[in-house]
């Protein structure tokens, strides 16, 4: 089985974000990013697959702050080749990612490709889908659960209320993981270690840059608050009875 | 060697002993005489199959893989109780038990809890998973501010090394504000590295994480030869030692002392300014990693006692065979884990020891037989009534507090960082 | 080419999704600046019934057994037919389950330029919110034809409510050789309760820290008669099972009162409790958007919170 992973990273949205001077874009001086929670769990279905029926994992990503560190934990969880696509990346959108993509694994010969489902930036579209139309390949979304047999896909679809639908699915098709069937298992320091010694990341120019399909942003803000809530103050005794109160006006107690 | 590749002709069992024999001093481990002293003493002794004495006898008999199979390793908080009475003296804490943790986190086997907390001190160098830039934001509104040696980039006298719980835990910044008013009333020339501070990796490394604790230090280690300072001092016993004992394998070499060590020798200096009296019965709680592993244990008890109004007791478990918190070796963040296994917590073995203490004190002291009087008759008494649990580690407060809201007859013991007394006593 | 908006509307099971109506509040407001209608994409199978109540100018509905349910396949060959006979100024999707299936794959198929997570339209702009609700984004609404998909909490569900819009049968194109195709439905574990149907609800997330101190939270909820539900990531470690998820894979709650403990406030969270009556919210941190949604708020450990909380009504239970 030969499965591709497709990941990025993302704006790490524990610390605060804050808008460039321009107005239109975030601010990357003090961004940190981080990988794509999705994706991370795309590379952990991945692997799962790839223990259960064997296989090689590929895991293929923008160049980016700290992706290097991504693609060598992946590669100390169990995948076997790393790419990244180097180039001007730093504008990259989900159009044009896809696109790079595309360009890529059209030489390889893909079983299966997972991705995350969505990521929390993407404003023109989400990269899974973009790229199943580009390789003419089947696609489903918010997975969270994926069997092989026979090169089809059993997978497990989310609808809201916690209901699912069972899909099949003809490979080779393109997957966009919500969740992985376990979660992202821990992988030691020291194997994050050896695998920056043993693995080697690839490197592929991504060429001309084609972000057509995304809408132009004038301005980037952030939201106004209506109506913010009546912060409660002091110690927490004073705060539980405040709160006791205000339970008697609304009649819950 | 990692015992995860696989030799054809060893067994698991052989690759893992051989690993253990590679250590400094693990050797030694060989002339374990299965005495069970170990699993004896040991906290959690009762639910752990994998106390040292099974571990050593597991490989003996060619049977390690049964080792690797349980998960009651994570039942072991790193209290150094096993190593401390061991007749033979073998390295059992930071030899064997931080050997077989390593190995379980290799091989993926850990508990989610401390899954979390490893890879929040990688990404954010804390195991909260808080924001590095906010490290220091436990100094706003203190007057005048505290210096953070990257911006002022003056020389100090003492690099005060903060650690993650006085930083990011509400209690753990208290106490941190009031070792800054101790260290202004000494007038002692100090700064922080504020958000260049990452964990000191003392805890991760007990939990297996071996790597992940070197890239902390060597960060650490960084920042250091970047400052201008003549030593450093610690809120807490875990940066303590790992600053004292393993740092220096790794080239960072710098004078270090627990605070309380560091006002100690500075009590000359100190006993005139605590002015205030504090009346209350205060048993004193040694920390595993500043008394059994440093052997630290008087500095701390005269601050105690330096403190006017102060009665200090001992509490039965004291000095080297104080009873761990639960906190080390990974168990600050196993606590769900280790509940399930235990259906009990070390911090309230620890809280009903307090009350206890107490009890037996009043009960042969004649004074508090005449307190038992005065008390039923209404009448003032002698021996001062509230309870104090000091302590001098920022893993500990929380763990205590939430002790003593459990425990009924504990619901008056306030629970205390010895800076926080010696702030309130000025 | 058109200036008339069409909206690609979501059903399950027999019942319209409220994300429909949002849509079709927003593209009457959009049609207002364009000058052109609103028309109702309906894919279903003898779900006619289903558009009684859509605020459109009219339905485009394509019929067939084979559409009865979503099916990502089947869907990208049907619209991309209507918007190729429609030029529509802007198709609408849902940023869900099913929107998002499809609206990616049209913009690739048919050239056509793409906004997500659009909240609502400022005049011809759209607004965007992402990063976790932290950032909008707002632009001109991309020409010819925009697709976009859209999130709630900008237009009230009854704003896009009407009476029995005119239904024009429109015939599917072929729909053999579907690649993927639809096996069964797995209803959710019945579970003790319906938290959709509580009164009060105690809700916790990424705040606690250990699967047992779920017992704190328990006894809590039972002291305000009321019942635990969770956020995404505790139900995916498998605290608590998938009937107490609150959220957009979960289920919406109305109860009279709502108290979220350690939860940030995602969007994909807040979308599913704007109908509470009361939201109190506990977190330590001062930032976290769930304040922006909440009634009341605390900045506090919620473990604090919950001892005093659960005294001050131990106290009240002995005065009364």
């Amino acid at each position: 089985m030969n499965i591709i992973v497709p990941v990025k990273m993302v704006p790490d949205l524990v610390e605060e974000l804050t808008i460039d001077p321009g107005g239109a874009a975030l601010d990357t001086a003090w961004m940190r990013l981080i990988l794509n929670e999705f994706d991370d769990h795309a590379i952990e279905q991945a692997i799962l697959l790839k223990e259960r029926v064997g296989g090689l994992v590929t895991v293929i990503a923008p160049e980016a702050a700290d992706v290097d560190d991504a693609l060598f934990t992946a590669a100390a969880k169990g995948a076997d080749r790393l790419i990244k696509l180097t180039g001007e990346t730093g504008s990259i959108n989900s159009h044009a990612l896809a696109r790079a993509l595309a360009a890529v694994i059209q030489t390889e010969t893909p079983d299966l490709i997972l991705t995350g489902v969505q990521a929390h930036n993407d404003l023109d579209g989400q990269v899974g889908p973009l790229l199943a139309e580009s390789l003419s390949m089947p696609y489903v979304g918010y997975v969270s659960s994926v069997k092989i047999e026979n090169r089809m896909a059993t997978v497990k679809k989310e609808y809201p209320g916690g209901l699912l639908a069972e899909f099949m699915v003809e490979l080779p098709a393109v997957l966009g993981i919500q969740a992985s069937d376990e979660p992202p298992r821990y992988v030691a320091f020291t194997k994050v270690r050896q695998a920056m010694q043993a693995t080697k990341i690839e490197e592929q120019d991504i060429g001309e840059l084609d972000i057509s399909g995304s809408a132009a942003v004038s301005r980037m803000f952030q939201p106004e608050v209506k109506e913010r809530a009546e912060m409660l103050e002091g110690d927490s005794d004073a705060v539980a009875a405040r709160l006791v109160e205000i339970m008697q006006e609304y009649g819950v107690l | 060697m990692l015992a995860t590749e696989l030799d054809e002709r060893l067994s698991t069992s052989q690759v893992f002993w051989n690993s253990l024999m590679e250590m400094p001093g693990g050797e030694k481990i060989r002339q374990c005489i299965q005495c069970g002293t170990c699993t004896g003493v040991c906290p959690f002794g009762r639910w752990m199959q994998t106390t040292p004495r099974k571990i050593i006898a597991a490989l003996r008999m060619n049977e390690f893989e049964d080792i690797l199979a349980s998960d009651t390793a994570w039942m072991c908080v790193s209290c150094y109780a096993c190593a401390k009475v061991c007749p033979q003296q073998l390295p059992l804490t930071d030899g064997l038990m931080f050997r077989l943790k390593e190995e379980l986190l290799l091989t993926g086997n850990v508990p989610t809890e401390l899954q979390l907390a490893l890879e929040n001190s990688r990404r954010y160098g804390n195991p909260m998973g808080e924001s590095p830039k906010k490290r220091s934001a436990w100094t706003e509104g203190l007057d005048p501010p505290v210096p953070v040696l990257r911006e002022t980039r003056k020389p100090v006298d003492v690099l005060w090394f903060v650690g993650d719980f006085a930083s990011y835990h509400p209690q753990g910044q208290q106490a941190a504000r009031a070792l800054v008013k101790v260290l202004r009333a000494l007038g002692v020339n100090f700064g922080i590295l504020g958000p260049d501070e990452v964990s000191d990796g003392d805890s991760q490394r007990m939990a297996g994480e071996r790597g992940l604790f070197e890239w902390l230090a060597i960060r650490n280690g960084a920042h250091f030869m970047r400052s201008n300072f003549n030593q450093i001092i610690t809120t807490d016993p875990h940066a303590y030692n790992a600053i004292k004992n393993e740092y220096p394998s790794l080239e960072i070499n710098y004078p270090v002392q627990h605070y309380t060590e560091f006002l100690y020798e500075r009590l000359d200096q100190l006993k005139p300014l605590l002015t205030k009296k504090i009346s209350a019965t205060v048993a004193y709680h040694d920390p595993c990693y500043l008394g059994r592993v440093n052997g630290v244990y008087d500095p701390p008890r005269e601050l105690l006692k330096a403190i006017p109004g102060v009665r200090l007791v001992e509490m039965s478990h004291h000095h080297d065979s104080s009873l761990c918190c639960g906190g080390g070796g990974g168990g600050m963040w196993l606590d769900g884990f280790q509940w399930d296994q235990s259906k009990s917590r070390l911090s309230e073995w620890r809280i009903r020891e307090v009350v206890i203490s107490k009890t037996v004190e009043d009960f042969i002291s004649v004074i508090g037989a005449e307190d038992k009087n005065r008390r039923k008759a209404g009448q003032p008494t002698l021996l001062p009534e509230e309870t104090i649990l000091a302590v001098a580690c920022p893993y500990e407060k929380p763990r205590f507090t939430d002790a003593t809201k459990t425990i009924e007859e504990a619901k008056t013991v306030r629970v205390m960082d010895i800076a926080e007394l010696l702030a309130n006593a000025m | 080419m058109s200036e008339n908006i069409l909206v690609v509307t979501e059903h399950l099971q027999g019942r319209v999704l409220d994300i429909t109506y949002v849509m079709l509040a927003g593209a009457r407001r959009l049609a207002e600046q364009t000058g052109g209608k609103v028309i109702a994409v309906l894919l279903g199978y003898k779900a006619q019934f289903l558009t009684q109540d859509f605020g459109a100018d009219k339905v485009h509905s394509y019929d067939r057994p084979s559409l009865e349910h979503f099916s990502p396949d089947a869907y990208l060959r049907v619209l991309e037919a209507e918007i190729n006979a429609e030029q529509p100024r802007a198709v609408l999707l849902g940023h869900t389950t099913i929107g998002m299936d499809a609206a990616s794959g049209l913009s690739a198929r048919l050239h056509l330029p793409l906004v997500s997570q659009a909240q609502r339209f400022d005049g011809s702009n759209f607004v965007s919110q992402i990063c976790g609700g932290k950032i909008m984004a707002e632009g001109p609404l991309p020409e010819p034809t925009a697709l976009v998909t859209m999130v709630p909490g900008g237009y009230r569900p009854e704003d896009g409510q009407g009476r029995n819009p005119p239904i024009l049968e429109k015939q599917a194109p072929g729909l053999e050789g579907m690649r993927v195709r639809l096996s069964h439905f797995i209803e959710p574990e019945a579970g003790d309760v319906d938290i959709a149907k509580e009164s009060v609800l105690v809700s916790v997330g990424r705040g606690l820290q250990n699967q047992n101190d779920l017992e704190l939270v328990e006894r809590l909820a039972k002291d305000l008669r009321g019942t635990v539900s969770a956020s995404r990531p505790l139900v995916d470690k498998g605290w608590l099972p998938t009937s107490r998820l609150v959220g957009k894979s979960g289920k919406a709650v109305k109860p009279k009162m709502y108290l979220a403990l350690g939860i940030s406030g995602a969007p994909e969270h807040v979308e599913a409790v704007t109908g509470s009556n009361l939201i109190v919210a506990v977190n330590t941190d001062p930032n976290a958007p769930i304040f922006n949604v909440a009634k009341y708020g605390v900045v506090m450990d919620m473990y604090e919170l919950i001892q005093a909380l659960s005294n001050a009504l131990e106290q009240e239970a002995h005065a009364a």
